[in-house]
């Protein structure tokens, strides 16, 4: 074996890191306006899939501009603020923040010719961060849809609250119980949620952490947008009553 | 040498893609790459893309890390080795998440695990460092195929017993399930990997009379 002096040695290795860390940051500059833009377009589709529509990638941005009426944050009082940039709020950031500073974006869409609004969400699994967007029905109080999305919950057990199967569960269920008290919605370890409940559902079996991470991250979330939901709802009595009818006949067909 | 006359495709050269399909596979002869083998095989998709990422980080390397050969000092080889590694798995990284973002999301931390494959180390160890860039490069492929073959069946079981569907698609009928067949949880937990891996390495030698040892 040939040997090499410690002056070969560092300038070898000197050399070596000089170029590896400009290949790197070639790369990083050149493709991140890609990145940026898959992004983008992917929490797009996550909130286009919280109000049950369909999109790809490539037709995401239209959907989007068409069904999504309007986005603004408010704070935990209720009150709303439209100086920030609602899609740009990194969840992550603003829930350390402590909670009379925290800019809670919402997201306004219109289908069916109602309103839903929708709420993302943010906490964690068993591996690492969870999040999601629930949307609430015109009576501010059933759940319209949920889409949810981890970074590496195990797959077949935790990853599956990403799936239809599990998000289909939150139809119809309320946050807010017969008092206009919120209540949020629980997960429940497997098979233990009474299918009546408008508040339950069962969890994940075998992914017990995260579906506890969900049930916490809806319960922190849900409850920062209380007294704002509870503002507009003063404001449109009327609406709350015939809302709640059509959801008693909503699920009085799904029994039959 | 006698390197420039001898064809791209002699037969040694061949050897080197198709012994480790069999004869020196890196999961099942060698026990090599079984952590990521664990990790990745609950479903057959993520392990059909962690095995292309392996292919294209295993080639690339073993092919830097040869032209390299003659001027890497021995005493910080190990070092250069991972530095490569390493930069080739950003690299794809990034890659991935620019041009194929839905991948890149369902592979998301494994993408970082391919450092840690000690496949790929000990590949450029035992064999870039001695050999010529092509040589490296097919040698690079055919254990990447190798172990891919096994992460590939390993994720076909333990989808099709634990969850029911291969690829993500129903395979078991409903009407199984009627019966009272229920998916196998236990299946889709790490420890199921290793037993798999196992039947595998049993089946394997079972057929293969030369990698029975002697004593």
């Amino acid at each position: 074996m040939r040997s090499y002096s410690n002056t070969y040695i560092f300038v070898f290795s000197a050399i070596m890191v000089i170029i590896v860390a400009a290949i790197l940051s070639v790369a990083a500059m050149t493709l991140q306006p890609f990145q940026k833009k898959n992004v983008e377009i992917n929490k797009k589709q996550n909130i286009l899939t919280s109000v049950n529509i369909e999109s790809t990638a490539k037709d995401a941005e239209a959907l989007y501009e068409k069904y999504i009426l309007e986005s603004f944050t408010i704070s935990s009082k209720g009150e709303i603020n439209n100086e920030v940039d609602a899609f740009n709020i990194d969840m992550k950031k603003e829930l350390a923040k402590p909670i009379e500073k925290q800019n809670l974006p919402i997201f306004i869409s219109s289908l069916n010719d109602s309103k839903q609004y929708i709420i993302p969400v943010y906490g964690k699994g068993l591996w690492g961060p969870i999040w999601g967007y629930v949307a609430l029905g015109d009576d501010l109080s059933t759940i319209y849809g949920a889409n949810f999305a981890h970074k590496g919950e195990t797959p077949g057990l935790g990853a599956e609250i990403d799936t239809k199967d599990f998000q289909i569960k939150f139809f119809g269920k309320q946050i807010f119980n017969e008092e206009g008290q919120f209540v949020s919605i629980s997960i429940l370890k497997g098979g233990a949620a009474d299918p009546n409940s408008k508040y339950e559902i069962d969890g994940i079996s075998g992914g017990t952490i995260t579906s506890n991470g969900v049930d916490d991250m809806l319960k922190d979330c849900l409850s920062s947008y209380e007294s704002y939901l509870k503002s507009i709802k003063q404001l449109t009595p009327e609406m709350d009553i015939e809302n709640v009818s059509e959801v008693v006949s909503e699920e009085s067909q799904v029994n039959n | 040498m006698s390197a420039e006359k001898e064809p791209l495709f002699s037969s040694k050269n061949i050897k080197l893609l198709t012994e480790p399909l069999n004869d020196s596979n890196p999961i099942t002869v060698q026990v090599l790459g079984i952590c990521s083998a664990l990790a990745v095989t609950v479903k057959v998709k993520p392990a059909f893309v962690m095995a292309v990422s392996v292919m294209v980080v295993m080639a690339v390397s073993n092919v830097v890390i040869s032209l390299l050969r003659k001027t890497v000092p021995p005493r910080i080889r190990i070092i250069v080795q991972l530095v490569v590694i390493a930069s080739m798995v950003i690299l794809v990284d990034q890659v991935l998440k620019a041009f194929l973002f839905d991948i890149s999301k369902q592979l998301s931390v494994f993408v970082g695990l391919i450092i840690t494959n000690c496949i790929i180390m000990g590949r450029l160890e035992a064999f870039a460092l001695s050999n010529k860039p092509w040589q490296s490069f097919l040698d690079g492929i055919g254990n990447a195929a190798g172990y891919g073959i096994i992460l590939i069946i390993v994720a076909f079981f333990r989808e099709l017993l634990g969850s029911g569907t291969v690829w993500g698609f129903k395979v078991i009928p409903e009407s199984v399930y009627d019966f009272g067949y229920e998916n196998n949880g236990l299946m889709i937990l790490p420890p199921m990997a290793l037993i798999v891996v196992g039947v595998i390495i049993w089946v394997q030698r079972a057929k293969n009379k030369k990698l029975v040892e002697s004593n």
